[in-house]
């Protein structure tokens, strides 16, 4: 009887552990959300939007550093997402299983570990020097791809894994060859996943700052990028270099450029969960 | 979805391939360096715009050093710089066939810095900042009256900027005859800001950064005199730019090479509005003017290094 009393209490009590360690980490979330909001909210029109930076505090805009973040974000998914998911479609259903696939399997994971600006470096030699791209949207877009590479192949193969054998021997037992199995079996059974991982790693580059600082990007640009090879500027460098002015000024506007920047990663959150709900119930 | 892939993958590949280098050079500037100097430099690429708005001037900040090793590669016109050249970075720019002019746009004053409610400290001394900071203090001096023995027994809590920062080089520089050389247990932020925050909380706290961050939090802060031998003296417009502020205040620079000058004469004019300019736009960024002499004789310095490389 005693006993289980105790069981019982036990559970109660990790139950309210659960419960206030959840918590704690939204309220402070909602905290640091709610401070910016409120330092930021008013300071967001039109004119923020589309104004170049300036001394003055009051007249700057984020037009440039957005425009650059834009940039930057289509061309990494241009570059990541073919390599990536082509290497975990290899990896997953063409590799033989050995030592050479389990020690490429440990490294990707080690690479998705690797502090950023690591790549920036490699990113600074490789794209900008050697590849001569310049401090240049592309060579900041491949940076970035390598940096999220990793984890586009990470999670590609598991939702590539999730698909149920049964497919697969169904494919193969009417005729399929591997690559149409994959094509028209997994990729579509899989796509949500792929995305819901694409995204959020997405989400991750659009945040960066190191690596793009290390490959040369700028602080001030009176242009928005026409090219690949444009100079650029990213919301992440504008907001740091806005934070660290003296004038107060300047805090609401990073205030307000992270509630951009917060909108665009929401955003693409949302596309990502939409994405994965509506290719979930076409399986289904 | 083999659309989507083959599309996409194709795109990647006109990305990779169509795109030849594209000369950068043109008729843009580029400038990059010390972000203390940055404002500055923003404030006159903001203005000069309006004078010609065909000139793309961009402006990186990787610190004074990063902006050097750029400006010695020849890959920007222009270096911003919270401190002049050093040996090995010339030497550099020498084996490059770099030459180049350096000009005076601005003075910094770095203010020491207390809690509005500390009642004991106007003024302090050369020697007893050394006391507080040198390496040796490390561990050791750990309370006021260690400093002053009039000052409170209490606990003495320390603010100033990281060693990856230009004003940590120099405030060391000054006070403890070697850039760098400093005690390592003080609460260091390279964002002045947080050290704004630091003391302004602090009764015990004293600090030391950006004479325009205390210009902006002058509610929050006691402005505390440094006397470098010849009395008390606090920082101010007119302390910094006469130098009677020693040895709290310091010069910043640009630096311009001179094949920029042969090349494109654009930067020719930028450096001369800049010149003309920047005296009435320092204000809005915190920074002190020199004195008109002192801008007549960058200006001239400069007309001379711009003729003697065009006759070249």
């Amino acid at each position: 009887m005693n006993n289980i009393k105790a069981n019982r209490l036990k559970d109660q009590i990790f139950k309210f552990w659960g419960i206030a360690c959840t918590l704690l980490g939204l309220v402070l979330l909602a905290i640091f959300i709610g401070s910016i909001l409120i330092d930021g909210l008013q300071r967001i029109d039109w004119d923020f939007i589309t104004s170049l930076p300036s001394r003055k505090a009051e007249r700057a805009g984020i037009y440039t550093a957005l425009m650059g973040s834009v940039w930057v974000l289509v061309l990494t998914t241009i570059i990541a997402l073919p390599l990536g998911i082509a290497a975990a479609i290899y990896l997953e259903e063409y590799a033989r299983k050995g030592k050479l696939s389990s020690l490429l399997e440990v490294n990707i994971s080690n690479l998705a570990g690797v502090p950023s600006i690591i790549y920036g470096l490699l990113g600074l030699e490789i794209f900008v020097r050697i590849l001569e791209m310049g401090s240049s949207v592309l060579a900041g877009s491949f940076t970035l791809a390598l940096l999220i590479l990793p984890i586009v192949i990470v999670s590609t193969r598991e939702a590539i894994k999730a698909v149920p054998q049964s497919v697969r021997d169904g494919s193969f037992a009417l005729g399929a060859s591997k690559w149409q199995t994959v094509a028209r079996q997994l990729l579509p059974a899989s796509f949500g996943g792929i995305l819901t991982g694409v995204i959020l790693a997405l989400s991750r580059a659009v945040g960066e700052t190191a690596p793009l600082i290390v490959i040369g990007a700028l602080t001030y640009v009176p242009f928005a990028p026409e090219s690949p090879m444009d100079e650029f500027s990213v919301l992440p460098i504008q907001i740091f270099n806005w934070i660290s002015r003296p004038q107060e000024g300047f805090e609401v506007n990073a205030a307000a450029a992270i509630i951009i920047l917060l909108l665009i990663t929401f955003l693409m959150n949302g596309i990502a969960v939409f994405f994965r709900n509506k290719w979930q119930k076409k399986l289904g | 979805m083999k659309k989507i892939l083959f599309t996409s993958a194709m795109a990647f590949l006109m990305f990779a391939c169509g795109n030849n280098k594209k000369d950068s050079s043109g008729s843009g500037i580029s400038i990059d360096g010390s972000s203390t100097v940055y404002p500055v430099t923003e404030a006159i690429a903001e203005e000069y715009r309006n004078e010609d708005s065909e000139v793309d001037v961009t402006i990186g900040v990787s610190g004074t050093g990063g902006g050097f090793q750029k400006f010695g590669r020849g890959d920007i016109d222009i270096a911003n710089a919270s401190r002049s050249i050093k040996e090995d970075e010339k030497a550099i720019a020498a084996e490059n066939n770099i030459k180049f002019i350096e000009l005076e746009v601005a003075y910094d004053g770095l203010a020491v810095i207390a809690h509005p409610e500390n009642d004991w400290l106007d003024c302090i001394t050369v020697e007893e900042l050394k006391t507080i900071w040198e390496p040796a203090a490390q561990g050791k001096i750990k309370r006021w009256n260690q400093i002053r023995s009039e000052w409170p027994d209490e606990e003495i809590h320390l603010y100033g900027p990281g060693v990856a920062s230009g004003t940590f080089d120099y405030f060391t520089e000054a006070i403890n005859g070697k850039s760098g050389s400093s005690r390592g247990d003080y609460t260091a932020s390279e964002d002045d800001n947080v050290l704004v925050q630091g003391v302004s909380g602090d009764k015990y706290g004293l600090g030391f950064f950006g004479l325009a961050y205390y210009a902006e939090n002058s509610n929050k802060l006691k402005l505390v005199g440094v006397d470098g031998g010849e009395g008390c003296v606090e920082p101010t417009a007119e302390t910094v730019s006469n130098g009677s502020y020693a040895p709290l205040s310091r010069p910043l620079f640009v630096y311009v090479n001179s094949s920029s000058i042969q090349n494109n004469p654009k930067v020719i004019d930028f450096m001369e509005f800049y010149l003309e300019e920047v005296p009435s736009l320092l204000k809005d960024v915190g920074y002190v003017p020199l004195t008109e002499e002192e801008y007549k004789r960058e200006r001239k310095k400069f007309s001379n290094f711009v003729e003697q490389n065009k006759a070249e």
